[in-house]
């Protein structure tokens, strides 16, 4: 089976670990091999989480630089900073909704222009695909649903080998309950987003 | 029913490498397990802890890594299986038991359990811990995956009641912090009692029994090294001409790059999961007959040191490379496309490494480093202790330790001037304040204090020396998960049946005679306070407690209530060149607040010039 590298990269608290085991129960419902690999740690104090998760033939957990065939961005300015990750052929997916690290409130960075940021991106990769995660988040039900928004989006480029079906079974069954319903529909929301962009 | 403890052999579920870990640990049928959290260990024992409340596993946080494996010790000395674990740096701490223990043995199966980590993620060094198997005659085994990890716990187990020696369980961060499918094996029966039978002859480690177990030490050796021989661990896949000996996760990255660079036939890999003793019998057949061999192992060239010895002493004279030369680093991690782009060059095999993108257009991005939460009393200490100094003109120096509160270094609180292992503020501060003039003033947080501070106060105290301590008690060992630990009520943690250590106590009774206990939210009565601490002659204590913000609310004892900026703001920025609360933001040049991250600490309103900070009303 062909490999296929994803990375995700968040902001602590952004939910992105519940996103890749979402991704990494779809895979074992459909029998794709499936390895992942991440950073905790300091997640909880405000730093990056980066997830990498790889799925097919493939032993090791990493990434390396050049190498993700599909990378998203819950924050822009961390899709960007990943863009490392990336190579001319790699399918960019990010919400394009900032949440400014602190050391722009104390003057010491200044935060990238949306529209100059999107231009770059799109650049350097062989599409963007960039949204308001949260605005659809909100619709869904809960702010907190920006994981499975951009889940939807992902699932939607069909890059990886998985189906919308097998992904949105694990979203039912391995989320949790009181929060399935709106989890799903800021899924549909989030996979409409990504067909339109 | 916790997850781990499923009785389904053959069924496959998604697993952290932790969580493989402590299931294998299950499946080997350990009784007792215990620990000193750090990370990137901190999920096995997490795991054991909540497994430990619903079966007959006993499971505890010790005081620090030392207590832990002769707790551990005791246990496995009188015949039950016994877990535990640590991070590489709290094998330093365990040093001592270790090297002897292993001239005393165990009974019990006896798993040591040691999480390194190349890169630093999230540790002061990156040492290599398969030295402590050279050094203390232990059989080391490295897994390479998440299934393996479980699958070698079993074996771990067996290996070391085979030998009656403890084993030392060696993984990377990278290991304990992937996740794969792994299917399920058979839970063996736990036997949680065992005896001890006295033979003080071969337990009491005296001159004259240690010269006599040294002996058996070696013996025990040669035996591992028969055992590592015909390990199923140590493994040959292909074979062709140009070797490579790789362990852990480098032979994940070394299987991926013979397949993606089309060498299958023209390489065999050597792959070593029994890594002390090494298999030398297993190397010397393996470098019969190749060209050249490139090892590939993360962190000291430990396997390339032996493959070369084992090489000359069989008069070998075929290239044999990995550190030496500089093909691979000493340094941090490695990954995929290192290990495939020196492979490649190694053995001269056509390879255009992928394209990485131009990223000499991209503006500067803002760092995003990780920082105290919003609301933490670590800030308001901080914030207290410098005031404090600076409105009586003291020139500080503040030794640091390991926790949450390291992160005060960084500006704009820039707290935290020397660190170097748990429980190093104390008594480094000895040092620095004998032969330098000005005031040291070191931070320590209750968990750390209880691991390694209290020896250094003592020390202080006996020997007279002149510094100021703050213990950060938040309640909870915030930074690797929030565990107990000595001086917390273990009823934040819904558990009965423990006893509590009161800091204060501790401190009165090494006869510290200046102790002042601070609520840090109280900003003037903390400063004041300090003050007077900073002006004693002698070894003075502050206690500054107040519940992590983090777990208070977790526990929802903490329910927020926010503060904004009101129209009195006049900009003057205090609240953000002082305090830096992550719950600010700037909206154009206002000052505002995030509701949402706001934990309603009041710091920043107590110390706003134009009393501008004020509670947000309710909209109901």
């Amino acid at each position: 089976m062909d490999t296929k590298r994803l990375i995700i990269v968040a902001v602590g608290g952004q939910g992105n670990l519940l996103a890749s085991r979402v991704l990494a129960e779809a895979a074992l419902l459909s029998d794709v091999p499936v390895r992942m690999s991440e950073i905790h740690g300091m997640a909880q104090r405000g730093g990056v989480v980066e997830s990498a998760i790889v799925f097919g033939d493939a032993e090791s957990t990493i990434i390396s630089d050049g190498e993700a065939d599909l990378l998203v961005g819950f924050e822009p300015s961390e899709t960007l900073r990943a863009i490392r990750k990336a190579n001319s052929k790699t399918v960019v997916i990010s919400n394009l909704s900032p949440l400014p690290p602190f050391t722009v409130a104390i003057g010491r960075g200044v935060y990238p222009d949306l529209k100059q940021l999107q231009e770059l991106i799109r650049s350097k990769t062989s599409k963007l695909i960039a949204f308001d995660a949260v605005a659809l988040a909100k619709q869904a039900g809960n702010v907190l649903a920006v994981n499975m928004v951009l889940v939807g989006a992902l699932t939607q480029t069909r890059i990886l080998p998985l189906s919308a079906e097998s992904v949105k079974e694990t979203v039912r069954t391995k989320t949790k309950k009181a929060f399935a319903d709106i989890n799903l529909k800021a899924f549909e929301l989030g996979f409409s987003a990504a067909e339109c962009c | 029913m916790h997850k781990l403890l499923t009785e389904s052999p053959g069924e496959k579920m998604i697993l952290l490498g932790n969580e493989a870990i402590a299931r294998g640990a299950i499946e080997a049928g350990v009784a007792f397990a215990t620990t000193y959290p750090g990370t990137p260990s901190s999920e096995i024992s997490l795991n054991l802890f909540e497994m430990s409340q619903e079966s007959d596993i006993y499971f505890e946080y010790s005081t620090n890594e030392k207590v832990a494996l002769e707790v551990a010790a005791g246990a496995a000395n009188s015949g039950v299986r016994t877990l535990c674990m640590m991070k590489h740096v709290g094998l330093n701490v365990a040093a001592d038991p270790l090297m002897t223990l292993a001239y005393v043995g165990v009974k019990g199966g006896m798993v040591i359990l040691t999480a390194d980590d190349p890169f630093m993620f999230s540790s002061q060094n990156e040492q290599d811990n398969r030295y402590y198997g050279k050094l203390s005659g232990l059989s080391v085994l490295e897994p390479s995956s998440v299934q393996e990890a479980k699958d070698m716990m079993v074996y771990a187990f067996d290996l070391s009641e085979r030998l009656q020696e403890p084993v030392l369980f060696r993984t990377t961060t990278r290991v304990n912090h992937s996740t794969a499918v792994v299917t399920l094996g058979t839970i063996r029966k736990r036997i949680i009692k065992g005896d001890f039978k006295k033979d003080p002859m071969n337990y009491v480690t005296v001159p004259a029994v240690s010269r006599k177990l040294h002996v058996k030490l070696l013996k025990n050796m040669a035996a591992a090294q028969e055992i590592a021989e015909k390990c199923e661990y140590n493994f040959i896949r292909g074979s062709g001409a140009w070797g490579i000996i790789c362990n852990g996760v480098s032979y994940n990255y070394a299987a991926d790059a013979v397949k993606d660079l089309n060498i299958t036939d023209k390489v065999s890999i050597l792959r070593i999961g029994f890594s002390y003793p090494m298999p030398k019998a297993v190397i010397t057949a393996f470098l019969k007959g190749k060209e050249k061999i490139l090892v590939i192992e993360e962190g000291e060239p430990y396997m390339e040191e032996a493959v070369k010895a084992f090489a000359q002493e069989q008069g070998f004279t075929l290239p044999i490379n990995g550190k030496s030369n500089e093909l691979f680093s000493r340094l941090y991690e490695f990954d995929p496309a290192m290990v495939r782009q020196q492979i490649a060059s190694y053995f001269a095999v056509p390879y255009t490494p992928p394209l990485l993108p131009d990223i000499s257009d991209v503006p500067e991005l803002p760092q995003r480093p990780p920082n105290l939460c919003a609301g933490c009393s670590h800030r308001a200490t901080f914030y207290a202790v410098k005031k404090a100094a600076r409105e009586q003109g003291t020139e500080i120096i503040c030794p640091t330790d390991i926790g949450c509160y390291t992160l005060g270094f960084l500006p704009p609180l820039s707290v935290g001037d020397f660190l170097i292992c748990m429980g190093s503020s104390v008594s480094t501060s000895c040092g620095f304040s004998k032969v330098t003039d000005k005031k040291v003033v070191s931070f320590i947080g209750d968990s750390t204090f209880f691991h390694s501070g209290i020896t250094g106060l003592i020390n202080a105290v006996f020997n007279n020396h002149n510094f100021t301590l703050v213990i950060l008690d938040n309640g909870t060992t915030a930074m690797t998960g929030h565990q107990p630990n000595p001086g917390v009520d273990m009823g934040d943690f819904s558990r009965s049946g423990y006893g509590r250590v009161s800091i204060e106590e501790v401190v009165k009774g090494i006869g510290v005679s200046h102790i002042t206990v601070i609520k840090p939210y109280r900003v003037r009565k903390s400063i004041e306070a300090i003050k007077e601490a900073l002006n004693y002659q002698g070894v003075s204590v502050i206690i500054s407690q107040e519940m992590c913000t983090l777990f208070a609310k977790s526990l929802k004892k903490l329910k927020p209530r926010a503060f904004h900026v009101s129209d009195k703001c006049k900009n003057h920025r205090d609240c953000i060149k002082e305090i830096a609360c992550p719950a600010f933001y700037l909206e154009g040049e206002k000052v505002k607040i995030d509701p949402v991250a706001c934990a309603g600490c009041t710091v920043c309103a107590q110390i706003c010039p134009e009393n501008a900070i004020v509670p947000l009303k309710s909209e109901k």
